[in-house]
């Protein structure tokens, strides 16, 4: 019997639902073009919001901190939002969050290259410019891609690394990921290239792959070092390999015989650097991608660029950049970590 | 002691229509949205009740069978799943060609076989629908993930992506509002104002005693899980067009938020108490808080701890509530009003 006595209250929530909609319409006019539009422009706040792919990620804590650090040298307002995973949907709900805002400007690194797209170029149509980092979208969805390096950069910096460190002679082997990961065998092939080019006593003997799994890679490396005895030197170009190898090499008797170098972050890598397992290894610098990505988005905001090729905007302590091809700004070469910088890095 | 009629059993219409849980809710959404217009930055504006809408649309729908199937003391846990595969489905289908409706009709298929193979297991086969659709949570994510793999399908026609984000005529009420209302008003007809929402409600109050009033137990919870099934897959066609992504991990998560909104609407997890018009205030009221908190810079975890108190605090109050009205009850009136809150409702032993 009770529950036919209640059945008012559907209807209510409906109403409410209404009233909600029609509160909001009629307000929002004045309100939101008015008031807030005007600001923007009149007292040219600078508002930059930054997305990384979800947040509590040691490497975007080090690049928004760089952002920070630009924005606030800016003058600007900067904050950091994004989802607890890294999904496209998660984040589309903070572009919509910033589109809401007027942000100035918003700095994503995208979870995925199509997905955020129309929130994005929402975003722009309502006067949001969107610089992407670390991770682009299609072009047409943002104004200019910060890049943190290039696959020739990131090739050669690692061959001139284990080669310098072995006396450019004798034998080394390649640690990959998996064997159709695209970046990893782009870089394999460059590395492939500029060994045959430019150092002719150093052989390649191996490629071998541990698909970015700790105990494959491990046991790789193992298997590595048995099957070439007279082995110098190891590439990893994936953060999970490197790591791997460092730990079997740091308690085998090869440590310090064999060198190690490739792609690491130096959190995972700082024990094997300092019990001289591993002499040095690379990677870009986050800090200074964000901090980039922060004068790139001001430099938008501002008008100085627009994010066509040969469009160029300084950026603080790192000085002077050029937009190139397709809106891209290269951060430069890649940065190498060793015993006397890694700890100024946490991440 | 004289027979006493209903009326007099019964509090005053008034009390009746505004001192219900359903009414709270609903109270408390218009002050946090009065609250929001007035206070937070940005959210008097057109933009925010699209995008609110557009956000909650998948949990608004998904909530309204998910009332029916709490109602009857049931739960379906699988419903985040559904909304994965469907949009797999939707993906996979169409790359290889299928057009976007068709494509549509085989996730919804989807949703149905999905719906009824926990149905099957709950009604006919009598295992606790808690195990069987966190064991259908996985199988059906598992299904979905295992299809398209780690990659996403990302290239469908605009004019469906525009469409999932479409505004009915400039009123920045978004063109999902529409299925919703309809389905809203078919759900609340049939929970509210048909025999087989009784028997909904009185399977969630004394399963035994709607057996032998002639209630199609087993038929019932079966209707319910597929109905739930279809719509969860309806959801995950509107998620797939909406962020133009078909991905294997699409709404992870999202059936907590579905179930956390139910409950704070009054629906009893133990059955047999509840209303749709307060489960839409829920879902509506969790929204609101989170475009509000974003909308000032708060982060994601700060509000999902929020959102976690808030549910926490409500069911609470309602067994502490519950709770106070029996005891005064049992003193005023020595025993003869003691049975006002209906069984399970935190009602402590007796």
């Amino acid at each position: 019997m009770k529950f036919n006595t209640k059945r008012g209250s559907a209807f209510v929530a409906v109403a409410v639902t209404a009233a909600m909609a029609l509160s909001a319409c009629s307000s929002s006019t004045p309100a939101s073009s008015g008031a807030t539009g005007g600001s923007t422009k009149a007292t040219g706040t600078l508002n930059i919001v930054f997305i990384p792919k979800n947040l509590g990620n040691p490497y975007f804590d080090t690049s928004d901190a760089g952002g920070k650090t630009a924005v606030t040298a800016l003058g600007g307002k900067y904050s950091e939002v994004g989802p607890q995973t890294g999904t496209p949907d998660g984040q589309v709900q903070y572009i919509n969050t910033a589109t809401q805002q007027h942000a100035s400007a918003l700095v994503v690194s995208a979870n995925d290259p199509k997905a955020i797209g129309s929130a994005l170029n929402e975003a722009r149509a309502a006067g949001t410019k969107v610089v992407t980092f670390d991770s682009d979208t299609e072009t047409q969805y943002r104004d200019v891609y910060i890049n943190q390096a290039t696959a020739e950069g990131i090739a050669k910096i690692q061959v001139d690394s284990i080669t310098k460190q072995i006396g450019d002679t004798g034998e080394v082997a390649i640690l990959s990921a998996s064997a159709n990961a695209t970046n990893q065998n782009s870089w394999i092939a460059l590395m492939k290239k500029d060994l045959a080019a430019n150092h002719p006593n150093v052989k390649l003997v191996d490629v071998v792959y541990g698909n970015d799994d700790d105990q494959t890679s491990f046991d790789k490396t193992a298997a590595l070092l048995q099957s070439h005895p007279n082995l110098k030197g190891i590439i990893s170009p994936t953060t999970v390999g490197i790591a791997a190898a460092a730990r079997y090499l740091s308690t085998s008797d090869k440590k310090g015989k064999v060198a190690l170098t490739g792609l690491g972050t130096p959190n995972q890598m700082r024990a094997y650097v300092k019990n001289n397992t591993v002499k040095e290894f690379a990677l870009w610098n986050p800090a200074d991608l964000g901090y980039l990505a922060a004068y790139a988005a001001a430099a938008l905001v501002k008008g100085e660029i627009t994010g066509k090729t040969g469009d160029k905007f300084k950026a603080g302590k790192l000085g002077e950049f050029t937009v190139g091809d397709k809106g891209t700004v290269l951060l430069g070469a890649p940065f190498t970590f060793n015993a006397a910088n890694i700890d100024q890095f946490k991440f | 002691m004289s027979t006493r009629t209903y009326a007099e059993y019964s509090q005053p219409l008034w009390r009746r229509l505004l001192l219900t849980r359903e009414a709270a809710v609903i109270a408390l959404l218009v002050v946090v949205v009065l609250y929001a217009l007035t206070s937070v930055e940005f959210f008097n504006s057109k933009l925010t009740l699209t995008f609110l809408l557009l956000d909650v649309a998948p949990i608004l729908l998904i909530a309204l069978p998910m009332t029916l199937v709490i109602v009857t003391g049931e739960i379906d846990l699988s419903v985040a799943s559904v909304v994965g595969l469907s949009s797999v489905l939707v993906g996979i289908l169409h790359r290889g060609g299928m057009s976007i409706p068709l494509a549509a009709v085989i996730a919804l298929v989807a949703g149905i076989l999905c719906g009824a193979l926990n149905g099957y297991l709950v009604a006919y086969v009598g295992l606790p629908s808690l195990a069987v659709t966190i064991g259908t949570l996985a199988l059906f994510r598992g299904l979905a993930v295992g299809l398209l793999g780690t990659t996403a399908v990302t290239d469908f026609p605009q004019t469906w992506t525009d469409l999932a984000k479409a505004q009915i005529a400039g009123t920045g009420i978004p063109l999902i509002t529409v299925p919703f209302l309809v389905l809203a008003v078919i759900f609340a007809l049939l929970l509210h104002f048909s025999a087989f929402g009784r028997g909904t409600y009185d399977i969630g109050l004394n399963i035994e005693a709607a057996l032998f009033t002639g209630v199609y137990v087993k038929r019932t919870k079966f209707i319910l899980f597929v109905l739930t099934g279809v719509v969860s897959a309806f959801a995950g066609i509107y998620y797939t067009l909406r962020f133009g992504s078909a991905r294997g991990d699409n709404a992870t998560g999202l059936e907590l938020q579905v179930i956390a909104a139910v409950l704070l609407g009054g629906v009893s997890i133990f059955g047999g108490r509840g209303k749709l018009g307060g489960v839409i205030a829920g879902v509506l009221l969790i929204g609101v808080i989170s475009s509000a908190l974003r909308l000032q810079g708060v982060t994601v975890n700060v509000i999902n701890i929020i959102i976690g108190l808030l549910l926490v605090v409500s069911v609470v109050s309602t067994s502490v509530l519950a709770w106070v009205s029996d005891v005064a009850a049992r003193r005023n009136r020595q025993g003869t009003r003691a049975q006002r809150t209906p069984s399970g409702v935190g009602t402590p032993e007796r």
